[in-house]
């Protein structure tokens, strides 16, 4: 115990608040590594929550839950990819239409659903492994979604870094032309990564909706999308930098309102802009490394790319 | 700053046009601007219910139109502009920050009434303001609270420092204490009206801090929801709304803002010409404030006591502040058997005598 606060509980409960924002936000990574810029990530998390939410009260089963919201959220993303990609349509506008739309359609979705209470998502049974002092506590005693979101995040790392699809993804979003002259399907890569992104999104909005706050609400994630597009930013699109980001994002949130609950003295003003006021720090020291985080963004990212040009 | 003289202008030339022509139609038309979604099951959920009644009192009468989801600040501005010119004829704002957009948008059309909720600036004729007195709900919760709690230690989820927030803090320890000396209040400022997400967190957070009996004053079921995992041994109160699918337990009792009354005499009255500006501030005895089923999980004595705070507050026999008062500070606020005016309460910024911790500036 240190200020009232015990560091087990508070590691703990960092690491699940940050995971809606962690899984959309490696999921937009690699849409944005593949060169498109899909700003609808809070419409398809909102999504994903409803749809999430309704497959799990139906059939009972949070599994089945969590792939619905993973379903719902890719759905969304592929009406972005039919613009986009298909149509042409420019991506900003597209993304910013996604997220209104995706409000809307949840809303409507979920009018039969207010105030009913999910089927409970258990915590993975560690057995003896749980009573470890202090470890059992922050490592051991949480829900599959929370391991998942690591395991996420360390999966896209490997396959960007060593994968041979990772090298053509990234290939596509550094430059569309050359990627095609070599014989690459740049339409299909990406819109394989945006429905990738989606189903991410997807899922981090059934985890709001089935574990974080377990029921429907309008407009439940609250903004958490937008948080996921800054924390890829933040992370000059690194996967290991964007789950330091979640965490940090998650873990000031949760640390400002222990520290409150625990009477510390410190202003909760202060509290409640330090995750702002670090992003701008961190953005600043980066941009000032010779403009390193500038070239660590994709070369073709938001632009539209059609063959026969 | 020309062009939105301009506009201005040409909104009150619509407005004149738009107005004349509801009058020759003779449907009144009531707008409503809420700041979360209707379906967030509690503030906004009741204005919308309120206004369904003002639907039903008069029927083809009355054409109400709304607006979910209106950001507090510049954005109120715009969506309270294009109402006006939409033909409303009268607005009720229903959020503490639309208070300035309100009155600014107000003075730029004469002829439409507004009404907002929760504020205390009427700076033209034609704005109104309405509010419920809440704290008098928060003197049966924190009541039920002190009684209830096995820890000593009750939370109070904050939504933003402004009086009616404090007011309700200051009625819910004031009872708590009353009944239970040794009880210790817990405040989280979310900074938000509804962010189910935060909302939880912030419960957990008291929670995890040993708090066993949560109040809230944001607008979301959610920290009823982080309570109802705590597996029985946290409870809770309904917040704006009844809540009751969290019945019996974790929300045990409720405080419901009724506003249909209120709405449906002011349309009503605007009506038949006998509207006048107001300032209107109900409580359990006019039937805005009521309290939700004291449910089984209460003992019958402590819900009987609960019950009786509520059942004088309503006869007017008791004011949940009477002396003596004393501020934080340990300055006097109210001397013995003295109760506290309204202009005291709609500008609290102090918490009384025992609460620990400062109000965020």
């Amino acid at each position: 115990m240190f200020g009232g606060i015990d560091p087990a509980l508070l590691i703990a409960s960092l690491m699940v608040a940050s995971v809606p924002i962690l899984l959309a936000a490696i999921g937009e990574l690699v849409v944005e590594k593949a060169g498109v810029l899909n700003l609808g990530v809070e419409g398809m998390m909102i999504m994903g929550a409803v749809c999430g939410f309704i497959t799990a009260v139906v059939t009972g089963s949070p599994a089945l839950g969590f792939l619905g919201g993973a379903a719902g959220g890719a759905g969304l993303s592929l009406l972005f990819a039919l613009l986009t990609q298909v149509m042409q349509a420019n991506q900003v506008a597209s993304g910013l239409a996604l997220t209104l739309f995706g409000l809307g359609l949840s809303s409507l979705l979920g009018q039969g659903y207010v105030g009913i209470k999910p089927p409970h998502t258990g915590v993975v049974p560690f057995g003896p492994l749980a009573d470890i002092p202090f470890f059992g506590k922050v490592i051991f005693g949480h829900d599959p979604l929370v391991y998942l979101s690591v395991l996420a995040v360390a999966a896209v790392w490997a396959f960007l870094r060593h994968a041979r699809g990772g090298l053509i993804l990234r290939a596509v979003g550094e430059s569309h032309e050359a990627a095609h002259a070599l014989g690459y399907k740049v339409r299909r890569i990406r819109v394989l990564a945006i429905l990738f992104g989606g189903a991410m999104a997807g899922l981090g909005g059934a985890y709001v909706s089935l574990v974080r706050v377990p029921q429907w609400t309008d407009g439940i994630t609250a903004g958490a999308g937008w948080i996921a597009l800054a924390i890829v930013v933040f992370a000059s699109w690194r996967p290991w930098r964007v789950l330091l980001g979640a965490w940090l994002f998650g873990g000031i949130t949760v640390l400002q309102l222990n520290l409150q609950a625990a009477g510390s003295g410190i202003p909760v003003e202060y509290l409640s802009m330090s995750p702002y006021l670090i992003t701008i720090l961190v953005l600043v020291i980066m941009s000032s490394g010779r403009g390193r985080a500038a070239l660590n963004a994709p070369a073709s990212l938001g632009q539209n790319f059609h063959a026969a040009r | 700053m020309n062009r939105r003289h301009l506009l201005a202008t040409a909104a009150l030339g619509l407005s004149l046009a738009f107005g004349g022509a509801a009058s020759a139609q003779d449907k009144t038309k009531a707008c409503f601007v809420y700041v979360g979604p209707i379906g967030d099951g509690g503030w906004t959920y009741q204005h919308h219910q309120g206004a369904l009644d003002v639907q039903k009192a008069f029927g083809d009468k009355v054409e109400i139109a709304w607006q979910e989801n209106v950001p507090e600040g510049a954005d109120a501005e715009r969506v309270l502009t294009q109402m006006a010119l939409g033909g409303c004829d009268i607005i009720f704002t229903t959020s503490f920050g639309y208070m300035d957009p309100t009155n600014a948008v107000a003075k730029k059309f004469p002829n439409v009434k507004f009404e907002h909720a929760t504020g205390f600036k009427r700076e033209s004729p034609n704005v109104s303001t309405y509010n419920a007195r809440f704290y008098e709900g928060r003197a049966v919760q924190g009541t039920i609270a002190g009684r209830m709690t096995k820890t000593n230690k009750i939370g109070y989820i904050g939504s933003f420092p402004i009086p009616e927030v404090i007011m309700g803090i200051n009625s819910y320890y004031l009872h708590a204490k009353k009944v239970n000396p040794d009880v210790e209040l817990t405040v989280v400022w979310a900074f938000t009206w509804f962010d189910p997400a935060k909302e939880a967190d912030a419960a957990k957070a008291m929670i995890e801090q040993g708090v066993d009996v949560i109040a809230s004053h944001t607008d979301s079921t959610a920290p009823l929801a982080e309570a109802a995992k705590a597996g029985g041994k946290v409870i809770g109160f309904g917040q704006a709304s009844d809540m009751a699918e969290y019945k019996p337990s974790p929300r045990v009792s409720s405080i419901i803002d009724n506003w249909g009354p209120y709405y449906v005499k002011r349309v009503g009255a605007l009506m038949d010409g006998s509207y006048e500006q107001a300032d209107a501030w109900e409580g359990i005895s006019g039937g805005e404030v009521l309290i939700g089923e004291i449910t089984d999980a209460i003992p019958a004595e402590v819900k009987a006591e609960a019950e009786k705070i509520r059942d004088d507050i309503a006869a007017g026999t008791y004011h949940p502040f009477t002396g003596p008062i004393n501020k934080q500070d340990g300055s006097a606020w109210l001397a013995e058997g003295q109760t506290a005016p309204d202009g005291d309460l709609l500008g609290m910024g102090f918490y009384v005598e025992g609460i620990k911790g400062d109000i965020p500036k």
